[in-house]
């Protein structure tokens, strides 16, 4: 394909894509929301990083899977799937990511929230009520028979924005600082989702120990993600566990950053605020910042994040080397550095990608409609026996399952 | 000038055994401590001259020649010690302003040896740069905010438009030397070195010696305030062009190069006639607030076309973080900044010494700042004055610069001794005078090899460093605070670098 640049060159791009998540424009953030990003943190980083490390290192399984005719399916494959990797967790964390769970619901925002204790549950009521219009609550059902340990209380809202002239942009700047000004009240009540018609599930155990707290076998969705953990650090907290959500978007990962301090630094300069120190939070803030913020494409994200060596962009053709050489120079400060795998959805999406030196696992795999990423291939094996195609991508290849058109979710 | 009470410094001796009396000591010293007497063939030696080049020593064949330190001190005393009171006798014997050169010898402003270095084990593997790639290449520039990127059917477009970009192979440059502080033979030696390390020289503000033109590729032109040889032709060499507003050696003042230092072929660069003093002020007339940089930064883009970066040089003082938004706002592409420790051809003392702040500081301070206010993006950053060792350039990077520069250790490659008398224009290695019988010394092909394997070197060291700690190329260290520690550093001090304490 002939096209025709700024600067009169006639160029050829193999970059392929057909989607577009929000509407354009960036976010501003609103003085209130400045103030927020100046007030000490509190709660989330006590819990999350009690010995104060400068940030939270983990390592662990990731798993997802997606129907790409968007299929409602249940999770006991996944759950199967993430429980035969557990050698790569310690019983520390776990949780999934739902999409597609609440029809009843689907144009509601789905907030999900755990609560320390009853004290917190009635200022996080509250706080819901007098910011949302709250159409459905109650509580998260859980069957906490035979567990010995200390489960929050988790509680569910869909709710509405209810504000005059509020246009998506704004509905989802209110929607974020709602959720951060919350998280970091101190109060003992944090939101780990909040998107429509998705939800995520997650806590500190083992992922089959998490799915039967959260009866997880009475949903269905039609893409799953999930998630065990291994956190260095032994006091483990719910929140901490992933998926990591952000509006719609959610995220697990396993590996550990070596970049972070350039990448936090930078998306603090954007106006974000990185409550809990980790990579993974990382990752979800810059996917919103390169996907909502600047409508780039999972393609090309994949490229910021684990960009080609400079001496294979050399030998690439010339409007294929302009395009790499530009994103690895305005973006260099997303570039991911050191070992990590990570699956990333969103409403009819999901992509994996490691480091650009695949130095964490992924796999992807398919039979007929289902879609499948996995830290290993046996954990596919062992619930599809029977699938028709394996791929095993190279660093910094992202891998792109997308909904087909015309599926209503 | 009244006689001076102070005895020699240093102690010389000539191992009468073994000198042959070949004379190399005569003609190798050119602060005349050594001369011939014929009648008794042997060597006379006038000790007070002596400034410990070590120019005899290593020139001597038979190695007869020995210098030490004189062993005689004055009482101890606190405050009182040799310097001081030397500094004290030197002004009342001439009543004049105590004049000095290369950096601050003070070792109470170092913070790089405060500051350590972090590794992967474990949690993240350290990656092997002899097996792995590692990359150090930078682009130095102004970035655009976001990209916009459009579908054509399919193909991608960059519709966003690029401002211009400095290559560097490697985040090390040489910084601005001019023609008149050092020699043409050290500005060629220099070219070379940067044309066969992809880096950049920065060739001050004496002007373009016609034997510098074929380096243009990897020149940076200044526009200094005695505007010296500043023409279109000029502007259009080089790769970059660089506003000097001050510099860490002496910020605040200007620069005065002897008329007998204007020869010919100075004469010809600079543009003005032999044997008159070239005086750059204090201040660039035109330049006396940051509107009337942003006009300067303006015409000179006009003038090049917007085709080359503009770099804005200040020295590192109080107030660097305001200047410097302000200067990202003011349209440069670039700004470099120089610590207090940088070297000068020539410095009142009294400037070298005291005024300015270390480049640490500056670096950190600058970074947070225009951090802070959303525009980091906007400007690139090189840090000067003060980097002796690829650690001291890897922590500078992980502070918040883009690249370094370094000029006194691309001299000490060249053989500089740091004996601290380039403002005597007698460089017994043949660096910073203009005398022809003495500049001989510095041959370009065999120097820019030994700059070259300088640079070569440290490059070698930083991705070691990077390699250490996971990371697997250099965009990943700059501002990466995390992977530095302080040592014996105070809290505030630990606030302004933004590093934790090493153990936590
Ligand atoms: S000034 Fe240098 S060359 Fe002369 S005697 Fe001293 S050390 Fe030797
Ligand atoms: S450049 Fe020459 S005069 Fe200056 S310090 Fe080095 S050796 Fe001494």
């Amino acid at each position: 394909m002939m096209i025709i640049t700024h600067n009169g060159h006639i160029i050829a791009i193999r970059y392929i894509y057909v989607f577009q998540f929000f509407n354009s424009s960036e976010i501003k953030l609103s003085e209130s929301a400045r103030q927020l990003v100046n007030k000490p943190l509190k709660s989330v980083q006590r819990q999350n990083n009690p010995y104060k490390d400068e940030k939270v290192i983990d390592s662990c399984s990731i798993f997802g899977m997606m129907d790409q005719n968007k299929k409602l399916f249940a999770g006991n494959d996944i759950i199967e799937a993430s429980a035969s990797m557990n050698q790569r967790a310690n019983g520390l964390g776990s949780g999934y990511a739902v999409y597609g769970l609440y029809p009843k619901y689907w144009n509601n925002y789905a907030f999900h929230i755990m609560y320390d204790d009853k004290e917190a549950l009635d200022w996080g009521s509250k706080f819901i009520e007098s910011n949302f219009d709250i159409i459905f609550d109650e509580e998260i059902p859980m069957d906490i028979h035979g567990i010995h340990k200390h489960v929050p209380i988790m509680r569910r809202y869909f709710t509405n924005i209810d504000l005059d002239n509020l246009d998506e942009i704004k509905e989802d700047e209110y929607l974020v600082n709602k959720c951060l000004e919350m998280n970091t009240s101190g109060k003992g009540a944090y939101v780990f989702s909040s998107g429509k018609n998705m939800g995520v599930f997650k806590g500190v155990g083992w992922p089959q120990e998490i799915a039967k707290i959260f009866r997880l076998d009475e949903y269905k969705g039609y893409l799953w993600l999930s998630h065990s953990r291994f956190p260095t650090n032994s006091r483990a907290w719910w929140g901490g566990a992933h998926p990591f959500a952000h509006l719609e978007s959610t995220v697990v990962h396993n590996g550990e950053i070596s970049s972070y301090g350039t990448n936090r630094r930078f998306l603090e300069m954007k106006g974000y605020r990185c409550t809990f120190q980790t990579d993974t939070e990382i990752f979800a803030l810059a996917l919103d910042y390169l996907q909502r913020k600047h409508q780039l494409p999972v393609e090309i994200i994949a490229k910021i994040f684990a960009p080609p060596l400079w001496k294979d962009i050399e030998k690439m053709s010339e409007s294929e080397r302009n395009l790499l050489r530009r994103l690895r120079i305005t973006y260099d400060k997303l570039l991911m550095n050191g070992p990590f795998s990570i699956i990333f959805a969103n409403h009819g999406l999901m992509v994996g990608l490691a480091d650009r030196l695949k130095l964490r696992p992924i796999i992807a795999a398919r039979r007929k409609d289902m879609l499948l990423l996995s830290s290993e291939e046996a954990a596919i094996i062992k619930i599809l026996p029977d699938i028709d195609d394996v791929h095993h991508p190279k660093g910094g290849e992202p891998v792109i399952a997308r909904c087909h058109e015309g599926f209503a979710s | 000038m009244l006689r001076s009470r102070r005895l020699p410094e240093y102690n010389v001796r000539i191992d009468t055994d073994t000198c042959t009396v070949c004379k190399a000591c005569v003609i190798q010293c050119t602060f005349d401590v050594f001369s011939y007497m014929k009648i008794e063939n042997k060597i006379s030696i006038d000790e007070s001259k002596c400034v410990d080049c070590h120019r005899c020593m290593i020139y001597c064949p038979d190695k007869s020649i020995s210098i030490t330190p004189t062993p005689i001190q004055y009482r101890p005393n606190a405050s009182w010690n040799k310097e001081s009171i030397h500094n004290i006798m030197k002004q009342a014997e001439s009543g004049g302003i105590l004049l000095t050169s290369m950096g601050c010898d003070k070792p109470n402003y170092n913070y790089f040896d405060r500051l350590l270095i972090n590794a992967s084990q474990v949690t993240n593997p350290s990656i092997d740069p002899i097996r792995e790639p590692m990359e150090v290449k930078t682009y130095l520039g102004r970035k655009p905010d976001k990209l916009t990127i459009s579908d054509n059917n399919g193909d991608s477009i960059i519709e966003t438009s690029e401002s211009p970009q400095l290559l560097l192979e490697t985040p090390i440059m040489f910084s601005a030397m001019s023609l008149g502080s050092v020699n043409i033979n050290v500005q060629e030696s220099l070219a070379m070195a940067a044309a066969s390390s992809g880096t950049y020289q920065n060739i001050g503000e004496g002007g373009l010696h016609p034997r510098l033109k074929k380096y243009a590729k990897n020149l940076i032109v200044q526009v200094a305030s005695g505007r010296y040889g500043v023409h279109k032709k000029y502007l259009d060499t080089g790769a970059a062009v660089e506003i000097k507003i001050g510099q860490g050696a002496k910020p605040g003042i200007g620069g005065h190069l002897p008329g007998e230092k204007i020869t010919k072929e100075i004469s010809e660069a600079r543009r003005i006639p032999a044997g008159t003093d070239a005086i750059s002020p204090a201040p660039q007339h035109d330049i006396y607030s940051i509107e009337d940089l942003s006009q300067l930064i303006h015409a000179i883009k006009e003038a090049t076309e917007y085709s080359k970066p503009v770099i804005v040089k200040i020295a590192a003082v109080h107030n660097s973080a305001a200047i410097a938004s302000g200067i990202a706002r003011s349209g440069a592409d670039i700004i470099a900044i120089d610590g207090m420790r940088a070297s000068t051809g020539a410095a009142p003392l009294v400037m070298r010494d005291n005024v300015g702040i270390p480049i640490e500081m500056a670096i950190a301070s600058v970074d947070t700042r225009l951090n802070q206010e959303g525009i980091r993006d906007k400007i690139s950053i090189i840090a000067g004055g003060g980097i002796r060792s690829s650690s001291d350039a890897f922590k500078i990077i992980a502070l918040g610069a883009d690249a370094c520069y370094i000029s006194t250790v691309a001299l000490i490659a060249m053989g500089c001794t740091v004996c601290q008398k380039c403002h005597t224009g007698k460089c017994p290695w043949g660096l910073t005078t203009m005398n022809p019988s003495i500049s001989i010394r510095i041959n370009p092909k065999m120097e820019s090899k030994r700059v070259a394997n300088l640079v070569r070197a440290w490059t070698l060291e930083i991705k070691d460093m990077l390699g250490g700690m996971g990371i697997n190329s250099i965009e990943s260290l700059r501002g990466n605070r995390h992977q530095l520690r302080g040592v014996g550093l105070s809290e505030q001090e630990m606030e302004i670098l933004g590093v934790r304490p090493a153990g936590i």
